[in-house]
Formats: C-alpha cells, structure tokens, sequence
C-alpha cells in the first residue's frame, strides 16, 4: 500500500494528534462521561431537557467545542488501539488493515460530527 | 539458465535470526505489564465515548421525541454499566497522562528544571477547573 516514505512522513503527524488528543481527553471526558452517562440517567443530578440543550448548541463556540471533543480523542484512540493491537496481541500482518480501519474510523467519526454539528438547527 | 524440476535454482541465504517467541499473553504475566495494556486499551472507552456522543447529536437533530429516546437508552442498565467501566477507564487515562506530563515536557523556569510534582499538580488542579466549568454550563449555571 504506502510506500515506506509517505508513511515515515505521516508518523511525526499521527503522533502529534495521539498526543492533543490524550491531553483532550484527559481533560474532558471524564466530566462529560460522568454527567451524561451516570449522572443523569440515574437521576442524582437534573439533566438538562430538549431545549436548554439545542440552547446551548446554539452557539457557535459550543459546536467548535464539540468537534474538537470528538474529533481530537478519535486520532487519539485510533493511534493507541493501532499499538495496542501491535504490541499487545502482536499481530502485525495485518498492519494496513488496522491502519486503515483505525485511522479510517477516526477520519468517519470526525466527519459525522461535523455534518451534524453543521446541520443541527 | 533456467531449470525446471529437479535441479535446483539459486537460493539466496538468507540468515535464519534467533528469537525466542514472545507468548501473545505475554502482558498477563506482571502486573506492570498488565497496567501497560489495561492504560493502552482506554482507547476503547474513550472511542465508544464519542460514538455515544455521535448518537446523542444525532438524537438532537431529529427532535425531541428521538433525544427522549435517547435518554431512555442511556437509562438502560446494560448501558450504565457499560458507562461504569468506561469512567473508570477514562480517569485512569487522564490520571495515567497526566502524571506523565513531566516526563513528556521538563519545563525549565531560569535554567532550573521545574518539579515533577509541581507540574502535575498543576495538571491536576487544571482538570478540576475545568471539570467544574463544563458542569457549571451543563447544569444551567
């Protein structure tokens, strides 16, 4: 597939998103994880409804946020599950499938959260 | 020349490298390793945290009757557990990453190396701030 010199010029790239993404996610996720997926649905803290939240994405700066949210922890985790896969159960025949389908996944969230970031009202 | 069948062609030799063969469970024998694999398969979480986050935007954009639905699922007891361990997950990431920090970047203020645990803590007090930020605009502050 990619010829050893694109792919030595991509790795500089690949690391540098694995590295915005962590600190992205180690900052926001937990909190995010906390309030949406057990704090509100077991009631200990009120959720906010429909409308309070299409409010809050009524700002611009709210959708940017949420891209980078998404987006950012993607590569991150498309590059450490590609190492986890190689270094952990060693399978590294099958190095350009996992690529393509790590990397690629990544590439698919970050354009899903862009569409509907872009299209919601 | 070309030969076909019995005579044998020219072989490069090629050296056969010793090594010893690596057990694909090899992760499982120390618990150092262990932590290694366990830090390194965050990745999941923090992955399937955006998918939910993807399907939550997405129950937005249809109406309220579909982000209704959508809390409902995420009131579904397999859903919350699944939620448990992805929390656990997510804060040994943020813990393991940040006490990282300094090991990544050795700040030096006036040609002396900043401590270790002055960098961390600093990390640490910036995820509680920020923490309390994005609760204080989720619960409507």
């Amino acid at each position: 597939m990619a010829d050893q010199k694109s792919e030595l010029r991509l790795e500089p790239l690949l690391w540098m998103l694995f590295s915005a993404g962590g600190v992205v996610a180690a900052f926001l996720i937990p909190v995010h994880l906390f309030l949406w997926g057990l704090a509100f649905p077991l009631g200990w803290l009120k959720a906010p409804g429909y409308l309070s939240t299409m409010a809050l994405l009524a700002h611009p700066l709210v959708r940017i946020y949420l891209f980078v949210l998404c987006s950012a922890p993607l590569f991150h985790a498309a590059h450490r599950f590609r190492y986890t896969l190689y270094d952990g159960l060693q399978i590294k025949h099958l190095n350009e499938v996992i690529n393509f389908s790590c990397y690629g996944g990544a590439v698919l969230g970050t354009a899903l959260a862009g569409y509907l970031l872009w299209t919601i009202p | 020349m070309k030969s076909s069948g019995s005579a044998p062609g020219y072989t490069l030799n090629h050296p056969r490298w010793y090594r010893t063969r690596v057990s694909t469970y090899w992760w499982l024998k120390q618990w150092v390793y262990l932590k290694f694999v366990l830090r390194e398969l965050t990745s999941v979480f923090v992955a399937f945290f955006v998918v939910t986050t993807l399907l939550q935007l997405r129950a937005l954009s249809h109406g309220p009757q579909a982000y209704e639905n959508f809390q409902k699922w995420l009131q579904n007891p397999f859903v919350i557990a699944l939620n448990v361990v992805s929390f656990l997950f997510v804060v040994y990431h943020s813990v393991t990453w940040l006490s990282l920090a300094p090991r990544a970047m050795a700040v030096r203020i006036r040609g002396k190396r900043v401590p270790d645990l002055l960098i961390t803590g600093t990390n640490y007090a910036a995820w509680l701030v920020i923490s309390a930020v994005v609760a204080w605009f989720l619960l409507g502050g």
